[in-house]
């Protein structure tokens, strides 16, 4: 019952002093968050080769004219499928890993993780570890704390300018940029996204960290569907701990558990929460407690994994005495199996879509208003507009042509004399194209008739076609 | 699960609410929540003070120190937009008519502008599509009464057709025929002209038309029936027809006369770069020559 008047209505941040530790799950989250940063640093750095006219820029998100280049790919607005089906596989894989390996995102590979991570070494780097850093944190401002303050602020701050510098670099030409951001000639949307971006990571990084997680995330609570007793939680067997105590004590430690209640995995959890309450809203699965109490358990010759990663249905075994479930019980179960399915069959259409594009890519609609025009001779005559896609650098001319069964039509470009249309690099051009049927000829008369257009690039033979229907007086007078 | 308020110091704090058994923790909020609260409430009184806000009178709101208004920005917007093609309205003034198809931009700008004005000015009568109607001809196809060349269409958009605003207009009418010619006379006539168009026709009375025609008709639509564009009178001898071929309609023609309009788009208020994009377009729709 609410009883306790003394319960403020808002509470400050309760500061967390991680400890350093060092173990299996460091070493990975090591390695994960180096290769996460220099991903998203060098990335944009990267050239790649795409000839005239075109950008070098490995990866480049083309705002301005509507271009997302990914190495060899191009990827056009009307493709835009392909960014949406990479964003559900993003979602379904998040949904895939979080059903089998419980919150392995938010403890390895999440920005806020690898950021806060970061941020955290920094201030160890500078201020010390956990107990200088309390005491620190206690004491008065003296000269010393105001120049470790500051020398923290100031890493911080170089830090987050680089993350919100190497963001605006996949918008548009790095080194190109770069020069204008030194220069002070830069877009001014430039100098407000790395500004934005800059405040953004140094307060999350240095001071939002676990705050960002347990009340702005919507993630740690929607996870929550994902996961069930079979999903990989960190987990403190109390089985084995409990009851906790100091070993030391003559009498009675032959009834303790293993727990010798060092508190090590306290102090070293980033999210300053005791894994030995429970499964709890704040974890994030960071494992940094599994390390922390391995090792402890080697001082005191105890076997490791009192702390360790654990599904639920383990704990309700080992409890009963029952050995843990084989791995592939945890991670064969029909839930995984239909993430699995569906997040592989997107990726498989979307590898299938990315090799069956057609190099010559042209749309072709029909003018429907009207649907055919009468002219003075009695022919019939359809109109289509081509939208016509070169995708090199350089102007292509392209040939349009028709084929139909046995029914003689003729076929004539807007604006020319000729059945070429020259396309300019890197762009579409439209294109009316006009089909004649004489009078009284099949076509003329019936209702419809399907002919095919052909498009070919004049400089590399490549073909394409599209079907269309020709609408004759059959389809009704106009 | 071993119980959470092993280690609190005093009893787990609840709303007190109860739904079947289950209750819910009485947590205080970070206070950084309440700092973000109070921040926002700074931000909209300052918004507030900068930006049209308060509805104090049926005047408006008040205005701001600012002085925004989203009417100004749209003027600004427009005004931008308009100092932009200025550069392609000035060149497509300048240069000759049959250049504009030479310069990409400038024939992109042309037929683009040219859809959105005939959409808006054009469509009414000769159809979205320019397909025309009875009596509005239709622009795709390869008859023209006034000619279907570039030049011809220009002249045609900018002064219109019997349009008594602009003394430069094209006039052209088709005189009543009834109290001129015998109701016979007129009969032959029709004949003839079903003849000359290739349609069915009684032979005989074709015959008596003929000179009927070329009495009458042949000083306007010529003496082969193949019309004159200097006056805008239709070719009789083809597959199109403005009002309608067949012969009732041909009578109703010949008894009562035409008189189409075309508003002088001079006059109406398009300028001679706006009049230059519609005749772009118009020649490009298929019928152009």
């Amino acid at each position: 019952m609410s009883t306790s008047e003394d319960t403020p209505l808002y509470a400050a941040r309760e500061p967390i002093f991680p400890r350093r530790v060092s173990g299996r799950f460091r070493r990975i989250k090591w390695w994960v968050m180096g290769i996460a940063l220099a991903i998203y640093y060098i990335t944009p750095w990267i050239r790649w080769d795409r000839g005239p006219n075109l950008p070098d820029q490995a990866v480049l998100v083309d705002l301005a004219n509507r271009r997302f280049y990914w190495f060899w790919i191009e990827i056009w607005p009307q493709e835009f499928y392909f960014v949406a089906g990479l964003l559900i596989m993003a979602g379904l894989g998040l949904f895939l890993f979080t059903s089998v390996f419980g919150r392995v995102w938010c403890g390895y590979a999440c920005p806020q993780t690898v950021w806060t991570d970061l941020f955290i070494h920094v201030e160890r780097w500078i201020e010390g570890d956990r107990n200088q850093r309390i005491r620190l944190w206690k004491s008065p401002w003296t000269w010393k704390k105001i120049r470790l303050r500051l020398a923290k602020w100031t890493v911080w701050l170089l830090i987050a300018m680089a993350t919100g510098g190497a963001w605006v670099f996949y918008f548009t030409d790095a080194p190109t940029l770069a020069r204008e951001l030194v220069a002070f000639d830069a877009p001014w949307i430039a100098y407000s996204t790395i500004a934005i971006l800059t405040a953004t990571t140094f307060v999350f990084g240095g001071f939002m960290r676990e705050q960002v997680c347990i009340y702005m995330c919507p993630w740690p609570r929607i996870q929550a569907a994902m996961m069930d007793e079979d999903s990989l939680t960190v987990a403190y067997r109390w089985w084995r701990g409990e009851p906790r105590g100091k070993h030391r004590k003559k009498e009675g430690a032959e009834k303790l558990g293993d727990c010798i209640d060092c508190g090590a995995c306290v102090a070293v959890c980033p999210m300053g929460i005791d894994i030995r309450d429970g499964q709890q809203l704040a974890c994030i699965t960071c494992a940094l407690c599994i390390d922390a109490c391995d090792a402890v358990m080697e001082k005191i010759g105890k076997p490791r994994g009192l702390i360790d990663y654990l599904a639920l249905s383990d704990e309700k075994r080992e409890v009963a005495g029952l050995p843990p479930k084989p791995i592939w019980q945890h991670v064969f179960r029909p839930r995984v199996l239909v993430y699995f399915i569906l997040w592989a069959g997107i990726g498989a259409g979307l590898i299938w879509a990315l090799f069956a594009r057609p190099e010559i890519d042209f749309n072709v609609s029909a003018v429907r208003n009207p649907l055919y025009v009468t002219l003075a001779d009695g022919s019939i005559r359809n109109t289509y507009d081509f939208r016509l896609r070169n995708k090199h650098g350089e102007e292509h001319p392209f040939r349009i042509s028709l084929t139909a069964d046995d029914v003689p039509l003729r076929i004539r470009l807007e604006g020319t004399d000729d059945l070429v249309t020259y396309v300019p690099g890197d762009s579409t051009r439209e294109q009316r194209v006009f089909v004649i049927a004489r009078k009284d000829s099949p076509a003329a008369k019936a209702d419809k008739t399907p002919l095919r257009f052909w498009v070919e690039d004049v400089l590399t033979g490549e073909r394409a076609w599209k079907d269309v229907v020709f609408f004759g007086k059959g389809a009704g007078s106009r | 699960m071993r119980k959470k308020d092993d280690k609190q110091k005093g009893p787990v704090e609840t709303t007190g609410h109860s739904w079947d058994g289950i209750e819910e923790f009485n947590n205080p909020l970070p206070r950084w929540w309440l700092w973000t609260f109070y921040g926002t409430i700074i931000w909209g009184i300052i918004y507030t003070i900068l930006y049209p806000a308060w509805p104090i009178s049926t005047e408006g709101a008040t205005p701001g120190v600012l002085g925004y208004s989203s009417r100004a920005e749209l003027q600004a917007e427009m005004e931008k937009f308009d100092t932009r093609l200025k550069p392609l309205k000035e060149k497509i003034v300048a240069v000759d008519l049959a250049a504009i198809k030479d310069d990409p931009q400038l024939a992109d700008f042309a037929r683009r502008g040219g859809k959105a004005l005939f959409a808006t000015w054009c469509a009414q009568c000769h159809g979205s599509g320019g397909q025309g109607a009875k009596g509005y001809p239709n622009l795709l196809d390869d008859e023209w009464l006034w000619g279907g060349t570039l030049d011809a269409i220009h002249t045609t958009i900018r002064h219109g057709v019997n349009d008594e605003h602009d003394e430069d207009t094209r006039t052209s009418e088709m005189p009543a025929w009834k109290d001129q010619l015998e109701p016979t006379e007129i009969e032959n006539v029709v004949q003839y002209v079903l003849k000359i168009s290739g349609q069915e026709h009684d032979a005989a009375r074709a015959e008596a038309g003929a000179t009927v025609f070329a009495d009458n008709c042949a000083a306007c639509h010529g003496e082969d029936g193949k019309g004159d564009q200097e006056t805008g009178a239709p070719d009789l001898t083809n597959a199109i027809w403005l009002y309608g071929g067949d012969e009732a309609t041909i009578r109703e023609t010949v008894e009562n006369g035409r008189k189409g309009v075309m508003p002088s788009w001079s006059k109406r208020g398009l300028d001679e770069a706006e009049i230059r994009q519609v005749a772009f377009y118009v020649h490009s729709l298929g019928g152009g020559q």
